[in-house]
């Protein structure tokens, strides 16, 4: 589903390389979890992979469901399917919640050809998945993350990941700043919309949130670069011995 | 003391076209007054305190530039759901035909134009009366202008809870039209009146609002300046509030060649309320456009509110300006005075200049002042095109949330609405 060969990735802005030969697959109906040393590239692959400004691809490619995503606007590799659970939220004043989620959503579906959601069905839907990730009305109203705790903001990452029903679900540091019993809902969530044509990349520091969404392949990434690949017991060995061995056996 | 010459010129070049409207009535020395004030003070010129970020020239004129009338009945009517005693005025020139009768419970109203005869009116107390004031400490040539040779205006004295809204409607139809209406309101102890204006007054237009709120009364006050790109606008509103008064004033601008606003309030009861608002959102891509709210607001009583929120929105070389002023006297004890100034520049050729400024000679006041300027949060767009929104559309929210603080200021919901779709029209129609 999503295919990245040889990424390269400096800064537009200056001569820093960050990417420096990213190569991943990341199958339908699989999860896919990146770990790694803070500062080793994680959250820009994330950005790079959405399409944010500010970083050059100077080599390698990226697709998804073989088409060239790179070249896409932001919007567009949203429409084509692309989700990224922020690691840090956007608050938004002066924009509802609510109008907000609508927006995109009927934005995606109009890319798609598809038509756009009922105000009316909208509401139920929205209502029904809020619930679950236990985001009262009162919130939804609000505007986008304003005022919204750590753990909030998180919940609401995950909301839109379950009303855009994206192909393939990017998630950075989804679990940070989540209590105990944040950290199940937001597993739950993700859980429910795991599914054989839907792909997702999870970046984490931690084992607590892979034992609640089990990890098909664990990477670790290091100084731009995958460095390791392995089952789920690659974040059981880094939860135990850190990064050290699994760095120096690579270098 | 003797003007400079270029001001004398000015001065003397716009009298000799201009004729007072009646010689006898009650207005007749009001106006007789506000002439003697005119030729003294002069027009302004570009290097008076408060004309340096505007250039007068345009206002000053003898004639005023062509502007071509505009076509907007590709949008519903301002205030279109409103129930409202409806007032039409054609390039300043009362159309009784399409207005309402003049006449609503709670409210006495009339016409200038059709009272100003008459020996004497309850309006003499009020007409030229708040203007005369606000020209100390600075000098408001255009209003006395404006007093002197208005040809029309409406009066209103609200001596209980008005039934609905007064709308004064605009319409310019001739290129030329340089029309001068002077509005006067009192609103009488506990009485209550929503005054609403809409569209362009003219091709060139010195319009004149006093409002006179004694103890408890309630003015609002909501104003729509049109979307004529070539128009040339000069506003003064002034107000004096007693005790417990509440005054707030809403106005938005979209485009205009020029617009200057000037909002002259004076809180001169204990613990009344002054609100003055204004959103203004330009595109200089046809034809320059220059914004400036120039506000000056007097604390002359104990524990009074006032708020100035003024934003603006600036695109394709678009200039906004602002100046404020919040002044506390001395026996203006637990004065709560709050100003902000923001601007949203959508490139880098629009520019804002904000001058705030702050007086204070009582000990026990909470005054705060901010101005900023920044253009659209890199961050902030990229999460809402992330989640499939067009850039487009993006802005446009941000744009409208950017706003939505002004807005918030109108009482009215509906209203709010009213103007906030015309705002969504405004970006529909610049979306380049
Ligand atoms: N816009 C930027 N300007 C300067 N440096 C940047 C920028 N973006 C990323 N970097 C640098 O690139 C490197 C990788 O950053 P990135 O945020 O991708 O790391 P990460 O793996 O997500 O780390 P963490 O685990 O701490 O979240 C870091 O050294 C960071 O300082
Ligand atoms: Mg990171």
């Amino acid at each position: 589903m999503l295919e990245i060969k040889n990424l390269h990735v400096k800064l537009e802005e200056e001569d820093k390389q960050i990417l420096k030969g990213v190569d991943l697959t990341v199958e339908a109906g699989k999860v896919h979890a990146i770990m790694g040393p803070n500062g080793s590239g994680k959250s820009t692959l994330s950005y790079v992979l959405s399409g944010r400004g500010g970083y050059e691809v100077t080599d390698g490619e990226a697709s998804l469901l073989g088409e060239d995503i790179l070249d896409m606007d932001p919007e567009e590799r949203a429409a084509a399917g692309v989700f990224l659970a922020f690691q840090y939220p956007v608050e938004i004043p002066g924009v509802g919640n609510m109008t907000f989620m609508r927006t995109a959503v009927n934005a995606q579906r109009k890319a798609r050809g598809e038509e756009e959601m009922s105000s009316a069905e909208f509401l139920k839907v929205v209502r029904e998945k809020a619930k679950e990730m236990q985001i009262d009305a009162e919130m939804l109203k609000r505007p986008v993350n304003v005022g919204f705790s750590g753990g909030e903001k998180k919940r609401n990452e995950i909301l839109q990941m379950a009303m855009l029903a994206p192909k393939l679900c990017i998630m950075d540091e989804t679990d940070s700043g989540l209590d105990v019993d944040a950290m199940k809902l937001v597993a739950k969530g993700v859980n429910a919309l795991r599914s054989p044509d839907r792909g997702f990349l999870v970046i984490t520091h931690y084992q607590r949130l892979l034992d609640h969404i089990q990890p098909d392949v664990v990477h670790i990434m290091s100084d731009g670069r995958i460095v390791k690949t392995g089952g789920p017991e690659l974040a059981l060995e880094v939860e135990k011995n850190g990064y050290t061995d699994i760095l120096k056996e690579n270098a | 003391m003797a003007l400079p010459q270029a001001k004398q010129d000015a001065t003397d070049a716009r009298l000799a076209a201009l004729d007072l409207p009646v010689q006898g009535g009650w207005t007749r020395a009001a106006r007789a007054d506000a002439l003697s004030r005119l030729t003294s003070m002069g027009l302004p010129g570009n290097r008076d305190e408060y004309w340096r970020f505007t250039r007068p020239g345009d206002l000053n004129a003898v004639q005023p530039a062509t502007a071509e009338p505009m076509d907007e009945s590709d949008e519903a009517p301002l205030y279109a759901d409103i129930d409202a005693l409806k007032l039409v005025f054609r390039d300043g020139v009362f159309d009784a035909e399409a207005s309402d009768a003049l006449e609503m419970e709670g409210i006495e109203i009339a016409r200038l134009a059709e009272v100003q005869e008459a020996d004497i009116h309850w309006a003499r107390d009020l007409y030229g009366q708040l203007e005369a004031r606000g020209q100390d400490p600075v000098d408001r040539p255009f209003a006395a202008l404006n007093t002197a040779f208005a040809t029309d205006g409406i009066l209103i004295r609200a001596t209980g809870k008005a039934a609905k809204p007064i709308s004064i409607v605009y319409v310019h139809e001739r290129a030329d039209s340089d029309p001068i209406l002077h509005h006067a309101v009192k609103v009488e102890a506990g009485a209550e009146v929503t005054l609403l204006e809409g569209g362009a007054v003219g091709a060139r237009f010195n319009t004149a609002l006093e409002a006179d709120v004694a103890d408890t009364g309630k003015l609002h006050h909501v104003r729509a300046q049109g979307r004529n790109r070539q128009r040339v606008a000069n506003t003064h509103t002034f107000a004096r509030l007693g005790a417990e008064a509440v005054f707030k004033s809403f106005t938005l601008t979209l485009n205009g060649a020029l617009t200057r606003n000037e909002h002259i309030v004076e809180l001169k009861g204990d613990d009344a309320v002054a609100h003055v608002a204004g959103a203004a959102i330009g595109d200089g891509k046809v034809a320059p456009m220059h914004h400036d709210d120039t506000v000056f607001v007097t604390h002359d009583a104990v524990n009074c509110e006032s708020r100035q929120v003024f934003k603006k929105v600036l695109k394709n070389g678009a200039l906004g300006v602002f100046q404020g002023k919040i002044l506390v006297k001395p026996q203006a004890q637990k004065t709560d005075g709050y100003q902000i100034s923001q601007s949203l520049l959508l490139d880098e050729d629009s520019q804002f200049l904000a001058k705030p400024e702050l007086e204070i000679y009582a000990d026990d006041v909470a005054c705060s002042h901010g101005s900023t300027t920044g253009a659209i949060d890199e961050d902030m767009l990229f999460y809402l095109r992330a989640r499939g929104v067009p850039e487009r559309r993006a802005t446009d929210l941000l744009v409208l949330a950017f706003l939505a603080e002004t807005l918030a200021e109108i009482e009215d919901d509906g209203i709010a609405e009213s103007l906030r779709q015309r705002l969504e029209n405004w970006l529909d129609r610049h979306a380049d």
